[in-house]
């Protein structure tokens, strides 16, 4: 079951963070929703420079970025 | 690799255009500051009364067009506001007194490195001392909350109040003042400026480059991305100056034009810019180009900005090319412990907030 982490509407660099902190926790496989292009970016090359593997889906504006290793 | 040369090359673009308005009529080292140009345009609006530093500066004009149609044409415009409104004015307030006492923003810190001018080194260096101060507070949870979806009328502010700036400049009506001597009355031909400053609006608003996001993301997950951007800005500045502006050319710390030699309040005033920026998501460019493509709360930071110039010239907190003030000492003294305090506070909140939780939680 992935975690899931909630950073819609959170400015820059929140959302990065949030994910840092999920990651940091040893979470592995997990959900990360944002709401705007730019969190996708940062939060992608983040996590791919971790070793990460990411998957994007948009809905509505909304984004749902599926991250595991 | 790739996206390393290509933030080289945004930021390149960034130094050229710099060095370029400075060849064609902008006061020294100042292709682009926008701390300095919203402080002119804060004067060209009387609501500060420095008759040298008015100006409705074409480049400001020029970001929010160009950020905003090329924001709404790759679908980055999103009108969203709510996070923090009130702290926000207050960062923005603080920051735009920090710059004027050091004598620019970030942007101008590095355009004024660009082109010899060592005490902008003593500003970077605080800069990122403030970075630094204000990335402590990141890692402890600081947060403002939440933006959400507002009314797109919210979006059309900017770019509306751009359009009238526009008018004001064309028309020149009586009630907007225009510096005849000083900083105020140097300025490139209006067309070019304006131009030029939507190239800028298009390429910040593209790359998303942030002097305060680059340190930033390097000191807190090494992530070296946006800091080439910076480097960008700083090499083709170098290069554009040798070629375009080679007679001003100097490396000094002395004779700098707009630019004075008080190391500890250069050192400080950038400090305040720095947190003040990390704290806020973003530097005074960044927050005009997000104010541009929807984002209400990088424009209330905006009016903070042009409410900190209106303070800082009428209270006499703003440095001259002779030196810093006592007003402006003080001023940032207060304006560093109020962000600290304020900052200090949001972690707590945050904290006691997710305590409350988690006692919901399992309760």
């Amino acid at each position: 079951m992935a975690k899931i982490v909630d950073a819609r509407g959170r400015s820059c660099p929140e959302p990065v963070i949030m994910t840092k902190n999920a990651i940091d926790n040893n979470e592995t496989d997990l959900e990360v929703l944002v709401d705007t292009n730019v969190a996708v970016e940062n939060i992608t090359r983040f996590v791919k420079s971790k070793g990460f593997n990411i998957s994007v889906e948009e809905n509505n504006g909304e984004f749902k970025l599926k991250i595991n290793r | 690799m790739a996206d390393k040369r290509k933030m080289f090359v945004y930021g390149g673009i960034i130094g050229l255009i710099g060095a370029i308005l400075v060849k064609f009529g902008n006061p020294g080292n100042m292709g682009i500051c926008i701390a300095c140009f919203w402080r002119d345009i804060t004067g060209a609006l009387g609501l500060h009364r420095a008759a040298v530093v008015q100006y409705i500066r074409p480049e400001i004009i020029g970001i929010i067009f160009g950020s905003f149609i090329v924001s709404y044409l790759t679908g980055d415009f999103k009108v969203r506001g709510g996070s923090s409104p009130l702290i926000r004015f207050v960062l923005g307030f603080f920051l735009m007194i920090g710059a004027l006492v050091f004598l620019g923003c970030p942007l101008r810190m590095l355009l004024r490195i660009g082109n010899g001018d060592l005490n902008a080194i003593v500003g970077l260096l605080g800069y990122v001392f403030g970075i630094f101060v204000g990335v402590q507070f990141l890692k402890k949870g600081y947060t403002l909350g939440r933006s959400i979806e507002q009314s797109k009328i919210v979006g059309f502010i900017f770019p509306i109040f751009a359009v009238v700036l526009l008018i004001f400049l064309i028309v020149k009506p009586a009630f907007i003042l225009f510096s005849e001597e000083g900083p105020g009355s140097m300025a490139a031909p209006v067309i070019l400026s304006l131009v030029l400053g939507a190239v800028v609006g298009i390429v910040l608003q593209r790359s998303r480059i942030c002097t305060a996001g680059g340190f930033r993301d390097a000191i807190l997950i090494k992530d070296y991305h946006f800091l080439w951007g910076l480097i960008g800005i700083l090499v083709f500045n170098l290069i554009g100056n040798l070629v375009l502006n080679f007679g001003s050319f100097k490396i000094s710390f002395e004779g700098q034009p707009i630019a004075h030699t008080n190391h500890i309040w250069n050192f400080l005033g950038m400090t305040l810019v720095g947190l003040c920026s990390v704290l806020l998501g973003g530097c005074p460019i960044r927050q005009t180009i997000l104010a541009s493509q929807g984002d209400g709360d990088a424009g209330v930071t905006v009016l903070g900005l042009i409410a900190g110039a209106a303070f800082s010239h009428n209270f006499g907190l703003a440095s001259s090319g002779t030196g810093s003030t006592t007003n402006g000492q003080i001023a940032v003294i207060i304006g560093i412990i109020a962000v600290l305090i304020i900052a200090y506070s949001v972690v707590a909140g945050a904290k006691n907030r997710s305590k409350a939780k988690e006692v919901v939680n399992n309760g």
